[in-house]
């Protein structure tokens, strides 16, 4: 019988993570990741999940941790949120180069200054680059089963995964969970196998100087260099969108939940104003979407699930009757647009596809996003389209930004 | 380097094992070379296992506790240590391409 619960999404990514059972937990809590942090506290604590908790001073730490036991071939976790993952930063690297399957949930903040609790994605979008893949979940049941995948897709591949999921706005919302069954996770789940076990035994200098060249070592074997060890990595993330469907397919097969592997598809068969956007805010713009239907616009939403590696192919398939395209983003880089909307006009550069693209930076900071003002975002870009104009526009929405704020 | 027939590192990430010359013949680096006088070096002079001071203090490890004192110029990097510790001043630190003069 199924097992549903009442739950927050904190509460499902802790569910979620003792069904994988990690051997490591290393946290520091912050906002609005802490009630994770403390639930697996205290599963460690009265032994219902047997790991080591590492208590740390810190998030650079906590990752560190998290690296150092998985080079000794522990299933590790840890989670955190906005400056502390920042401060985490260079370790995010650390756990990419060396390839090391940590699984970490980012509870999506916005990122200081000015100080802010509550919910963009500034912080994770910010660590695009780190070599890290990155899933985004839509609601608390996505967080569950995308926790579970992160580890499949992690120990397959050797890459960290960060499941990120938005602050507040899932973390402390409660919803319906099905909790997926222990024994069919282990199923599911095989035993970690580290691609190099650290031992007393095999001693071994991980990660020293590596030349600009490749030479061999003192034994003849020719090593590689830096360029070649991330020439790796840059293909595994690119072996990785198999690797994410494939997993995103298996479990559809175990537990019965498709969550779309790497972009999810909502009315999108016949839509030509199609919104995209990651997490919660996309999945706010499936209820704009049917608004628009009801008034005759052929509205639908391409999701981004899977932002790195970006699945170029996927959302070009997703959006191959599109007219318009309206990307919702709680992120930007600063200077140019919002980081999704980058990703996805360089994902149609070579497609037959030419369509205007509006980028709406929204939800900053926590400020609130409907999908009736969604819906407004997308009635504009279909206006703009019957009136025949074919240029890209950039909008932040309900933010006030008139001429005395222009700098 | 012919690479067909050469063995090739498949590790997933960067590694190494310890072992010497794993870093590279490092008395490529080196500027200056240390010459020893052993008529002054005291356990040659004296026939004894004594001093050792440049065994001590060699950053590299390339000083061999022998009489006479050897030292293994494929890695030597010439910082000039054991010439600097040395306590009848027997080794002279030569600039590479001079004679021992
Ligand atoms: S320090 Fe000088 S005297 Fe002592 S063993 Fe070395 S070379 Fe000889
Ligand atoms: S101390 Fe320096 S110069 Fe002397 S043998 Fe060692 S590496 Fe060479």
């Amino acid at each position: 019988m199924a097992d549903v619960r009442i739950l927050t999404g904190n509460e499902a990514a802790a569910l979620g993570v003792k069904l994988c059972r990690p051997n490591v937990v290393a946290a520091y809590p912050i906002t609005p990741q802490s009630q994770l942090a403390e639930i697996l506290s205290r599963y460690v604590e009265g032994g219902e999940m047997r790991a080591e908790y590492v208590r740390v001073e810190g998030e650079h730490s906590a990752l560190t941790v998290c690296i150092s036991a998985s080079t000794v071939g522990a299933r590790t976790f840890t989670a955190t949120s906005s400056n502390g993952l920042l401060y985490m930063h260079e370790q995010l690297h650390w756990a990419a180069g060396s390839r090391l399957p940590v699984v970490m949930c980012v509870v999506n903040r916005g990122v200081g200054a000015p100080w802010s609790i509550f919910n963009d994605q500034q912080d994770s979008l910010a660590q695009r680059d780190t070599g890290w893949i990155q899933l985004y979940c839509r609601d608390n049941q996505e967080i569950i089963d995308t926790i579970i995948q992160a580890y499949w897709i992690a120990e397959s591949l050797y890459i960290p995964v960060m499941v990120c999921y938005d602050g507040f706005v899932l973390s402390h919302t409660m919803m319906p969970v099905d909790i997926p069954d222990a024994e069919e996770v282990r199923g599911f789940l095989p035993p970690y196998k580290a691609h190099t076990l650290l031992t007393p035994e095999a001693p071994r200098t991980i990660n020293s100087v590596l030349f600009p060249w490749r030479r061999p070592n003192p034994e003849g074997v020719l090593c590689d260099g830096y360029m070649e060890m991330r020439y790796k990595l840059q293909a595994a993330m690119t072996r990785a969108h198999g690797v994410i469907q494939k997993a995103n397919d298996d479990f559809a097969g175990v537990f019965g939940r498709d969550h779309g592997g790497l972009v999810w598809k909502y009315r999108c068969e016949d839509a030509e104003l199609v919104f995209s956007g990651m997490g919660s805010i996309a999945n706010e713009a499936t209820v704009a979407a049917d608004l628009l239907r009801e008034e005759g616009i052929p509205a639908g939403v391409a999701g981004v699930r899977t932002y790195r590696p970006f699945p170029r192919e996927e959302a070009a398939e997703a959006l191959r009757s599109a007219k318009a395209l309206v990307v919702l983003q709680k992120g930007l880089s600063y200077g140019y647009e919002g980081c999704l909307t980058s990703d996805l006009k360089a994902a149609l550069y070579g497609t037959p596809l030419r369509i205007p693209v509006v980028d709406v930076v929204a939800g900053l900071g926590g400020r609130d996003v409907k999908a009736r003002e969604i819906a407004d975002a997308g009635r504009d870009a279909w206006k703009d389209l019957q009136a025949g104009k074919q240029g890209n526009r950039s909008l932040w929405l309900n933010c006030y930004t008139g001429e005395d704020h222009a700098g | 380097m012919d690479e067909k027939n050469v063995k090739r590192d498949l590790n997933v990430s960067a590694l190494c094992v310890p072992a010497k010359g794993e870093a590279g013949r490092t008395g490529d680096w080196r500027d200056f070379r240390p010459v020893i006088d052993h008529k002054k070096c005291i356990p040659s002079s004296k026939n004894k296992a004594a001093c050792f001071l440049c065994w001590l203090y060699c950053p590299e490890g390339v000083v061999k506790m022998s009489i006479p004192v050897e030292i293994d110029m494929d890695y030597c990097k010439g910082c000039g240590i054991c010439a600097e510790e040395c306590p009848p001043n027997a080794i002279r630190m030569v600039r590479e391409g001079e004679n021992d003069g």
